[in-house]
């Protein structure tokens, strides 16, 4: 639960240069296009400056031009001189708009791309990682990771760099001019702006704790939501929905409150930067009108320098929504980036060794397991080779230590100690895929697809026919009841399968295996544990000849499935204990002669 | 917006809203003044008289004061309220998720519930907030200033305003596109996540068949996709808000011509001018806005739909209009003539035994006969479509719910845990229908549920022990250990009906043979359903249900269905090791009780 709650925790700077330099080198296959977006940006920026200059001259020279000292030209040139002056506007609007529609158009373009390469490279990475690593992180994580986490780099790509490059422009363009015009009246705008930089940094200092109390609290009431919808049955069936419900309002409320102490924030800083936007222009009026009177200026200027002072702080009332963005976008990319980092511990190696064909021979040497680094071993010094097409079942106490042998063989996790050999191979000089493609398994968690039962079987293998798929359903009895299904073969599962009932899904899980039509080696980890004894019969006489020559490793704690093993491993407590035949493990009187007697003892009572 | 339950929600704060508004007029009220103040001192300037400015600055500054007070009223009372909806919108949600019965589940994919918790409760917050608190703010500015336009010049207002017919050109027509792409979108993204959801939940699956190569393909498939619709959106979107600027941008023109005109000709004072470029700024933002507000309107009521939906389905399982309440359940269970369908597909059929106080029923059959089914009915899983489940001679519908399940403990065929610590996982056994918070702690009865379930030894072998964190569904325990960990769950219930589905099939027969032995001393006082495709698990059962394709097949206690050479005989038949027929000579076996040579049938 802890590690959960860290997980989710962010840093939550603003601004962070390192992740900044690691997002760019996303953007910097597209850099041209970026390069053309900032380009065509410029100009846009320019086309929405000119406006208050073009009233400027327009008011100077033809409007009001005794105000400003200049000589009169006429009504009748006026007239004209005006219209000049609106033609001109229309044509730089024009293009103002043109050069906004190609800006944002390329824009989204980038951002687009870089969303799915960055998908892509993340989606990859997370084939790549341990199960160790799947055991550890609430699936919800990670989707939301390529989901939501994405989007938010998005707007940062599409409208945050751009906007901030904009308004920088912007700002820098303005206040230019407004130098350029009168510097005096410039500098009198500007006297608020000391108080301006004060307010917005008790802004964002305030903003990055609220947002990181958001982002944090939002997490954990998603993960707890996730959570108790997938258990909801167990709630309901232990009447636990009111202990819940109350675990839920907490939760809720503890986001509500920090939802609120943003909202204060927020509140308060847009109309704080209006009053002084407001106040600068009350003072620019003030000082800049006396100037006028005193002829010190013109009244263009004047009018066009308010008119740029106001424009100047619409930016920096925006400020709050950009840095929104720019938060949300810093806070996924820590996240996506943990992702990335995250180190595959069961590496394929760089030069994977070819795995020789068809023959199927396994070998365990002293193999010491342990799932966590704590000396918690699930597996201590377990030794024993499986000849080519010999059958050999594990069976053990539950916890003994068995799945993870299977865990092993197939290389989801590596052993801390000791050697797995297939074919005289050490797994881990081989590619995971080579060899898993070698080895079909059937999960002792069934796990079905949302999709129909055809493609729960095929899996990605399209070379499969119809046919195929039919017959491995029928080796495990499963054609029957698929035919039944509304649409059969085509018919839709739910998620998980919902709708089957458990045995169902068990069989459609061990059809998979068999259509995947394994190389060497067929591995069952409690395959049937919950199919009836009949079916499971039916299941055995089949595979004994689909089988022939193959190797296979059956785990289970129903007796009746194992008992025609060429061998038989009995596991206590992570060590192999007991090895040999049926008859001679009788013999031995062991640990597996007493599991054999419990389920003997029904027998010898019932028919005594 | 048609939602009903939005507006109930809405109206629920309704004060605040009304004081938000009156500030919201307030504010506007103020911006619409100060441009007359600015017009004044441009005026005083043009004509010398730069003696008033002082005053006028000032009263600038004040109209700023005032308005910007009441701006900050106006956010923080709707926005606030906003959230506060939010919250108590997804409380409901959770609350009303909480009586939908298992069948809703099974039809819902989880990442949809929990798409509309996000994504839609956010869309309905936002619509609540900033949507309700623009949508009045606009209007009153546009109204306003074009009001106050109209008493400076009708004529060159009205000049101005030909070019709205374009803005409402504009929406009409892009704005239906974008709607339609803009779904696409989402429906896309929909789309990605259950991809992703999908392939990182089965990636045990994908990793065991080799299918990364496949799932990339599939996955990469997905993403092209996105970007595709969001390049389509992005075409008409970004032609959005620059023509606005556009449209906007040819009014200015025209004040700066005609009006400019006018001034030259004496119609207008230059201060009225620059008046009126403020006014038409101030019209700016509002008409951008209001393509920004149509769309939160629209997103939001297309939530709250998503939303309705979901709340608009009554449970079929439900507490009756007058609930009788269990007061101390003896435990006697009947089924009567039951028969259950799901969507029409019958999956019992009249389905009639009892089981007396105390004792002990047996359900076998093959794969997919209807076992859990069965059982499902005593909690109210499900509910027959026709016949009765009687529990103490009352049917399980008349009951209320909770004093019903509270007197029943079933351990799902499926475990599902917690991500938390072992000891809570087993905790949640303990009734929580009483104390919302802080049930009795329970830690020496979590100890004693744990020994009886055969689970202590192994947790004692745990670093953390009892506070082992499991992982997600309990993905870090073994098979068995985690169908333990359900097992100790009922038993701490202590329940007087206990359900057992095929609870114990990921455990060894030794195990099993101690749980069992454990259990009994339970199992003696309670009412029990026991399902298992061991015969070593039902031989002891008082009497034993066959169920085959959702019938009764057979029934009776261990000796006769053996004897009588149906279904379960067979079965036992099956079960049987005839390996020991090779094994004769296992020489201290012979010491334990004597295996019979063959099926005891003879
Ligand atoms: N992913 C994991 N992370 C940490 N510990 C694990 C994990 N999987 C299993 N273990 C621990 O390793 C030990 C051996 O588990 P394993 O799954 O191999 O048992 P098993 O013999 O298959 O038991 P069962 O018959 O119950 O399936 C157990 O104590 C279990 O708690
Ligand atoms: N929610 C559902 N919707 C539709 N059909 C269902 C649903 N749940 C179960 N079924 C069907 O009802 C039948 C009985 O299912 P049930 O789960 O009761 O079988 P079961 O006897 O418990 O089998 P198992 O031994 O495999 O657990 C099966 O054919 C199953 O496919
Ligand atoms: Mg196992
Ligand atoms: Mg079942």
């Amino acid at each position: 639960m802890n590690a959960m709650i860290d997980e989710d925790q962010i840093i939550g700077r603003a601004y962070d240069a390192r992740l900044m330099r690691r997002l760019l080198r996303y953007v910097r296959p597209y850099r041209r296009v970026v390069a053309a977006a900032i380009g065509v940006l410029l100009i846009a920026s320019a086309a929405d400056l000119v406006g208050p200059l073009l009233y400027r001259v327009a008011i100077d020279r033809y409007i009001a031009p005794h105000a400003a000292g200049a000589r009169a030209l006429g009504p009748a040139s006026d007239a004209r001189g005006l219209a000049g002056v609106a033609a001109l506007y229309v044509a730089i609007l024009g293009a103002g708009f043109a050069a906004r529609w190609l800006q944002s158009n390329l824009m989204q373009y980038v951002g687009q791309r870089v969303m799915a390469d960055l998908r892509m490279e993340m989606f990859g990475h997370l084939q790549t990682l341990s199960l160790g690593f799947f055991s550890r992180t609430p699936v919800g994580r990670l989707v939301t990771r390529l989901t939501n986490d994405v989007d938010a780099l998005n707007e940062l790509i599409t409208s945050g760099v751009v906007a901030i490059f904009g308004d920088v422009a912007t700002l820098v363009g303005i206040t230019a001019i407004m130098l350029w015009m009168n510097w005096r009246l410039a500098l009198a705008a500007f006297v608020v702006l000391p108080a301006v930089f004060a307010v917005t940094e008790r802004f964002r200092r305030r903003a990055r704790g609220a947002y990181r109390a958001v982002r944090t609290r939002l997490a954990r009431l998603n993960a707890f939501l996730n959570e108790h919808l997938m258990g909801m049955t167990v709630t309901q069936l232990f009447t636990q929905e009111r202990r819940s419900r109350a675990r839920f309002d907490e939760l809720n409320a503890s986001l509500l409150d920090a939802n609120l102490s943003s909202t204060r924030n927020f509140s308060q800083f847009y109309p704080i930067i209006q009053l002084l936007g407001a106040i600068g222009v009350a003072v620019l009026l003030w000082y800049g009108g006396g100037q006028v009177v005193r002829a010190a200026a013109t009244l263009g200027v004047l009018v066009a320098t308010v008119q740029y002072a106001e424009r100047f702080f619409d930016p920096l009332r925006d400020l709050s929504d950009k840095f929104n963005i720019l938060q949300a976008a810093m806070a996924s990319s820590e996240r996506i980036f943990r992702v990335l980092d995250e180190p595959v511990t069961v590496e394929d190696p760089p030069a994977p060794a070819p795995l020789p064909h068809g023959r199927g021979r396994l070998e365990f040497r002293d193999v010491w397991f342990a799932y966590d680094d704590d000396e918690a071993w699930a597996l201590r010094g377990v030794t024993f080779a499986i000849q080519p097409g010999e059958s050999v079942a594990i069976v053990g106490h539950t916890g003994a230590g068995k799945t993870s042998i299977l865990n092993l063989l197939t290389r989801f996790y590596d052993p801390q100690r000791g050697q797995v050999l297939v074919d005289g191979v050490d797994v881990r000089r081989v590619a995971q895929r080579e060899l898993r493609r070698r080895i079909g398994l059937v999960l002792q968690d069934v796990f079905l697809f949302a999709g129909t039962v055809d493609s729960n079987i095929r899996l990605g293998n399209a070379d499969l026919s119809t046919e195929d798929i039919r017959r491995a359903a029928e080796r495990v009895g499963a054609h029957r009841f698929i035919e039944a299904l509304p649409g059969g073969y085509g018919a839709v599962l739910q998620e998980r399968g919902a709708g089957l009932s458990v045995g169902q899904k068990q069989l459609i899980a061990f059809a998979r295996a068999l259509a995947a039509d394994p190389e060497i080696l067929l591995v069952l980890d409690e395959a049937t544990s919950s199919v009836d004894t009949e079916t499971e019969t039916l299941i055995r006489r089949a595979m004994a000849t689909a089988l022939r020559g193959r190797t296979s490793i059956t785990i289970a704690h129903r007796l009746s499935t194992i008992q025609h093993a060429d061998r038989i491993l009995v596991l206590h407590h992570g060590r192999l204990v007991e090895e040999g035949r049926h008859a001679d493990l009788l013999r031995r009187n062991g640990i597996y002669a007493k599991l054999y007697r419990l389920q003997f003892e029904v027998e010898a009572r019932s028919a005594g | 917006m048609h939602s009903r339950r939005f507006w109930q929600y809405v109206r629920r704060h309704g004060r605040a809203y009304l004081i938000g508004y009156a500030a919201s007029a307030v504010a506007v009220a103020m911006a619409q003044l100060s441009p007359w103040a600015l017009r004044a001192a441009v005026d005083a300037i043009q004509h010398g008289a730069g003696g008033r400015l002082g005053m006028f600055a000032g009263i600038l500054a004040a109209l700023a004061l005032a308005e910007a007070a009441a701006t900050y009223v106006m956010r923080i009372r709707i926005l606030s309220v906003a959230y506060r909806i939010e919250s108590d919108l997804r409380h409901d949600y959770f609350a009303h998720l909480q009586r939908m019965p298992l069948r809703f589940y099974q039809r819902m994919s989880v990442g949809d519930l929990m798409a509309r918790a996000v994504n839609d409760i956010r869309a309905v917050q936002r619509l609540a907030g900033v949507g309700l608190m623009r949508s009045v703010q606009t209007t009153i500015m546009i109204v306003a200033s074009i009001a106050a336009m109209l008493t400076l010049h009708a004529g060159l207002t009205l000049l101005m305003l030909t070019v709205m017919p374009l803005i409402t050109l504009l929406y009409l027509g892009l704005g239906r596109e974008i709607h339609r792409r803009f779904d696409r979108v989402q429906a896309q993204f929909a789309s990605l996540s259950t991809r992703a959801q999908e392939n990182l939940s089965g990636i045990r699956v994908v990793k065991a068949f080799a299918q990364e190569p496949a799932e990339q393909a599939r996955f990469a498939e997905e993403v092209d996709a996105v970007v595709g619709v969001n390049m389509r959106l992005a075409r008409v979107q970004g032609a959005l808000w620059p023509a606005i600027g556009l449209i906007f941008g040819l009014a200015s023109v025209v004040l700066l011509w005609q009006g400019g005109d006018l001034v030259i000709r004496g119609g207008l004072t230059l201060g009225q001018m620059v008046q009126f470029s403020y006014y038409l700024a101030r019209l700016t933002f509002p008409m951008v806005a209001l393509g920004w507000i149509t769309n939160l309107w629209q997103q939001g009521s297309a939530s709250m739909q998503r939303l309705d939906e979901i709340f608009s389905v009554t449970p079929e399982i439900r507490d009756p209009e007058h609930p009788a309440a269990l007061a101390t359940p003896r435990g006697a269970l009947e089924f009567k003539n039951v028969t259950v369908a799901f969507d029409g597909a019958r999956v019992l059929r009249d389905v009639s035994f009892a089981v007396p106080p105390g004792r002990t029923v047996a359900i076998v059959g093959p794969t997919g006969a209807g076992k859990s089914t069965l059982v499902g009915l005593v909690p109210r899983l499900y509910d027959p479509v026709q016949g009765q489940v009687l529990v103490d001679g009352r049917d399980v519908r008349s009951l209320s719910l909770v004093s019903l399940r509270r007197a029943v403990a079933l351990v799902p065929q499926e475990t599902f845990l917690f991500s938390d610590t072992l000891a809570e996982n087993v905790r949640l056994g303990l009734d929580g229908s009483e104390e919302p918070a802080g049930a009795p702690d329970g830690g020496a009865a979590v100890t004693r549920a744990a020994a009886v379930a055969q689970l202590a030894g192994d947790i004692e072998r745990f670093p953390l022990r009892y506070e082992t964190v499991v992982g997600e569904r309990g993905v870090t325990l073994s098979g068995g250990q985690r169908q333990r960990t359900a097992l100790a769950r009922a038993v701490i219930r202590d329940p007087r009906i206990l359900i057992l589905d095929d609870a114990l099939s990921s455990v060894d027969t030794d195990t099993e043979r101690r749980i069992l032995a454990e259990l009994r001393g339970i199992m003696a006082t309670r009412t029990c359903l026991v399902i298992s495709h061991r015969i070593s698990a039902v031989r002891d059962a008082d009497w034993i249900v066959v169920l085959r394709d959702g019938r009764i097949a057979e029934q009776g206690t261990h000796e006769t269905l053996v004897g009588a050479d149906g279904l379960y005989a067979a079965l036992y038949e099956q079960q049987l090791l005839r390996d020991e027929l090779d094994a004769p000579d296992a020489g201290p076996i012979t010491t334990e009780p004597r295996p019979p040579s063959r099926a005891p049938r003879a």
